[in-house]
């Protein structure tokens, strides 16, 4: 086969996993051009990432939920709930952050595994069961809140969660204005990445199996290797590598790792994909349900906390749409709606896809009415496109 | 003679891959009822389609005459406003609605502003409910009526539209003796009353006791017409022609394989479906030995499906009742996952709605059931499983261009060796195979048997449920006959005839 022919042939068989990332691109190409290159400078892409932070946590949580074809519509103000739970107990309660954190998110897990009580035991659509968690959580985030109004968190350790950036060396007195450390991070991340693909690489060699022909890999590789680098170097041109994205990167590697390495991610997409021969093929699915609910609240309660942190305050109104965020960037991602298809990683693009335009079109000035009609088409082209591309392949 | 109410002539249907139906012709007079009989799969049901439009015209060939004249469907719609009218085996009423409601769902009676007139409903009801002989309120929601009354209502339905035809498939498998009798005594009075019924029926006694004419359909072909009015017609005539099939020499030949171990024993199994409301699997007791393919022959429907669902650990949650060995020691099976545990597999009927992950590829199906052979600390080892599927698809000849391949784009035949692989990794003692070889060609059908014939040589049993007698003949050492949640019969092979297991089927 040619060079070319293997091209055709890889970017066919993937053209849904890569369309995301095209128009990400595109997206972004757009926003550079009309906005004279701000939209793409450090501090606005460092901004950018922070940004997305509380909704790619809601995201990846949200992907595991419509895989196996519920919805969670709670976790919006579960996580303003759950944010001001923790600004009252830093406040109020003078707990330490190191039993702040850890308590909120396993108050979120439990609240995730109410939603998930009578999804799975009595089958009520997940719908009704999060919608009725989506107005007591909604009541809950008044009710806390009610005698204080916004609550001002003065922890820095908590604020830095949202706002800070991670350490550099000390003054070594070349490259000023550039964050050593991330870099640092970055080279070790490419040499990681190259590394580990040549490694399974070999090993599926040695057992015959098929793999990408050499001259794509490595173009795959050079590409991936260069586009780590370019954001590393554009990360590390402003204050290097916030917190945020420290968090969102960990708890995407761990979803990524669970869901495409490990049996329980499997089990979750078997249901996903066919619930009755799931449960034949001894998988517990309403086990399953728990799991993934208790998850997402998790998730939810983290996301609170990155949102707190980031105001530094708790509001009465925190969370508000986060859900429809959250579900638009898993949509945007590929997730698909009839259950068991759907990468957290692509999610995560999605809600870079979704913040990139509230970002950009903020940076135009363009009217917040038609912000809202352009991420509306969006989501609807993404899932046209998606539909139509899943379709054909058939 | 005079000209028939309806004729059907020449009717030809295909199937990619099958002739569903082959050159049939049908005729029935009116005011009689008309019973139509034949095996699983024989073609009553496509006969029944295509004349009341789901197959529309165009779709297959030969040509509908109603009182003499020529009839194009194009959707069910056409044929009832011809007056056909048909009662499915599942009942198409809607649950939540009242009586009064489903009876005129689809023809409401309105005003010219498409007002509904629900006084007039409501009384016109009532007549109809009068006309069936069913006395109840019906304002009473469907949901809340028996079976039969349910089925009674169908047929005041179908009675509201001016029907010349009704057509009743299988009306009484789902009732109980005195609603089976009350539904036939209904049919009688009906016939009285100039209501031509075709039925369509397993029950050969009470085709026996209701039929005008019968006609035998075998393998999508019109086997003969018969008068049953002068009492010529019997049982045994029935069945010698419902199944006179030659039996292919496709079978691969084996040596029995038949040990004295037990390893799995039913006793006295009761099963209840609180969904269906009913009662669904009485007093039965099997046994299968190491080594052993037991058949479990009947009809659609007779609960052998049931069966295979409520050994290995009750899925659909029906109520049981009775004792379940393996190898020796009693099991309460919670959930599949315990019977699988424990060493149980079950190939399902319906591939593509319970056995397959279609959107997934041919080594995540197979490895799926027995994922943790492939895995260390819950991580799944990629390259293992690559090797395990590949092991699978050249021991079972999956024909894919890799196990990376979607099942969805498999044929049938390797789709069910798919199926197969995955409860073969399981490793398992005793394999249930639920109608193995259903919409497959007789090439994958024989590897099929071939891999049956492997298994029990190398010590594992197999229970395998099959619509197909002549199957059932070919690969069982022993058969038994299933019939309404019943065993009605256990024959070793050397006993076992098409002849006879028919009879008890239908009994």
């Amino acid at each position: 086969m040619s060079f070319v022919q293997n091209v055709q042939k890889v970017l066919k068989q993937n053209i849904r996993e890569y369309g995301m990332y095209i128009a990400l691109f595109v997206i972004m190409a757009i926003f550079a051009f009309t906005t004279n290159g701000v939209f793409i400078n450090s501090r606005n892409i460092s901004n950018l990432f922070n940004q997305t932070g509380y909704i790619a946590v809601l995201a990846v949580g949200m992907t595991l939920v419509i895989v196996i074809r519920h919805i969670d519509l709670s976790i919006g103000f579960l996580a303003g709930f759950l944010g001001a739970v923790a600004a009252i107990a830093l406040v109020f309660w003078k707990l330490p952050v190191w039993v702040v954190i850890p308590m909120v998110l396993v108050m979120g897990a439990i609240a995730g595994l109410i939603t998930a009580f009578p999804v799975a035991h009595l089958k009520i659509p997940s719908f009704v069961a999060s919608l009725a968690g989506w107005l007591i959580y909604r009541g809950a985030l008044l009710l806390v809140t009610a005698g204080t109004g916004t609550i001002i968190v003065p922890d820095a350790a908590f604020n830095a969660i949202g706002n800070g950036y991670i350490p550099d060396f000390p003054d070594l007195g070349f490259l000023p204005g550039i964050h050593k450390l991330t870099l640092l991070l970055g080279v070790i991340a490419v040499v990681f990445f190259v590394f580990s693909e040549i490694n399974s690489r070999k090993k599926k060699q040695a057992y015959n199996f098929e793999v990408l022909p050499l001259e794509i890999f490595i173009i795959k590789l050079t590409f991936i290797a260069i586009l780590i680098g370019l954001i590393t170097w554009v990360l590390a041109g402003y204050n290097g590598i916030s917190w945020t994205v420290v968090i969102v990167l960990v708890v995407v590697a761990i979803y990524h790792f669970v869901t495409t390495q490990m049996v329980l991610g499997r089990h979750i997409y078997a249901i996903g994909g066919n619930p009755e021969a799931a449960e034949l093929s001894g998988i517990n699915v309403k086990k399953m349900i728990y799991v993934v609910f208790g998850s997402m609240g998790m998730l939810s309660a983290l996301s609170g906390i990155l949102f707190t942190s980031r105001l530094q305050s708790a509001t009465t109104t925190a969370g508000t749409l986060f859900e429809l965020d959250a579900i638009a960037a898993a949509y945007v991602g590929g997730v698909s709606a009839a259950g068991g298809v759907g990468k957290v990683t692509g999610s995560i693009i999605g809600a870079l896809v979704m913040m990139s335009l509230t970002n950009g079109m903020n940076l135009m000035g363009i009217d917040i009415s038609l912000q809202y009609i352009v991420r509306g088409a969006v989501l609807a082209a993404a899932v046209i496109f998606d539909v139509t591309t899943r379709n054909r392949s058939k | 003679m005079e000209t028939p109410l309806l004729e059907m002539k020449n009717i030809t249907k295909e199937f990619p891959g099958v002739k569903a139906l082959d050159n049939v012709s049908f005729q029935v007079r009116a005011g009689e009822i008309h019973c139509l009989v034949g095996e699983n799969g024989a073609g009553k049901s496509t006969l029944m389609k295509v004349l009341s439009g789901v197959y529309p015209y165009g779709d297959y060939s030969g040509e509908i005459l109603l009182e003499g004249e020529t009839q194009q469907y194009s959707q069910i719609r056409d044929s009832e406003k011809a007056g056909i009218a048909i009662i499915y085996q599942e009942l198409a009423l809607v649950p939540d609605m009242t009586v009064y409601e489903n009876i005129f769902l689809g023809h409401e009676i309105s005003s010219a502003a498409q007002v509904v007139d629900w006084n007039e409903t409501v009384q016109r009801a009532g007549e109809m409910l009068q006309k069936v002989k069913l006395k109840l309120n019906p304002e009473l929601k469907v949901k809340d009526l028996g079976v039969g009354q349910q089925q009674l209502v169908e047929i005041a339905k179908a009675l509201s539209r001016d029907v010349k035809i009704l057509i009743l498939d299988e009306p009484t498998a789902a009732l109980n003796e005195d609603d089976s009798a009350n539904l036939l005594n209904l049919l009688r009075d009906l016939k009285e009353q100039g209501v031509t019924c075709i039925l369509i029926s397993h029950k050969l006694k009470e085709v026996i006791q209701i039929a005008d004419t019968v006609t035998v359909l075998r393998d999508g072909k019109t086997i003969c017409t018969l008068d049953a009015r002068n009492g010529e017609v019997s049982e045994a005539v029935l069945i010698k022609h419902m199944v006179g099939r030659e039996i292919d020499n496709i079978y691969p030949q084996r040596e029995r394989t038949v040990s004295d171990e037990v390893v799995l024993e039913v006793r006295d199994w009761n099963a209840y479906d609180p969904n269906l409301g009913r009662s669904i699997l009485k007093n039965v007791s099997i046994n299968l030995k190491r080594g052993e393919i037991v058949g479990l022959a009947g009809l659609m429907g007779s609960g052998r499906t049931e069966l295979a669902l409520s050994i290995f650990g009750n899925p659909d949650g029906y109520h049981l009742n009775g004792e379940l060995y393996l190898k020796g020691e009693q099991k309460n099976f919670k959930r599949p996952q315990d019977a699988i545990k424990a060493g149980m597999a079950y190939v399902t009927e319906d591939r593509k709605g319970d056995g397959l992950i279609l959107i997934q590829d041919v080594k995540q199906n197979i490895t799926l059931a027995n994922l943790q052979e492939i895995a260390n600390n819950g991580v799944v080892d990629e390259n293992a499983e690559i090797k395990v599927a590949n092991e699978y698809r050249e021991s079972l000849n999956i024909k894919t261009p890799s196990v990376e391949q979607k099942v969805s784009n498999l044929s049938g035949g390797n789709q069910q060796k798919v199926c197969l692989g995955k409860w073969l990794f399981v490793k398992p003692d005793v394999l249930i195979l639920d109608e193995p070889t259903r919409g497959i060609d007789v090439g994958a059908k024989f590897e099929i048997y071939t891999i049956m014939t492997r298994l029990v040589q190398q010590g594992m049993s197999i229970i395998m449920i099959s619509s197909e007698l002549p199957e059932i003949l070919g690969m069982s050492d022993r058969v038994y006959i299933v019939s309404s949640g019943r065993i009605s019969g256990e024959l070793p092979i050397e006993e076992a005839t098409q002849e006879k297991i028919m009879h008890m089927a239908t009994n």
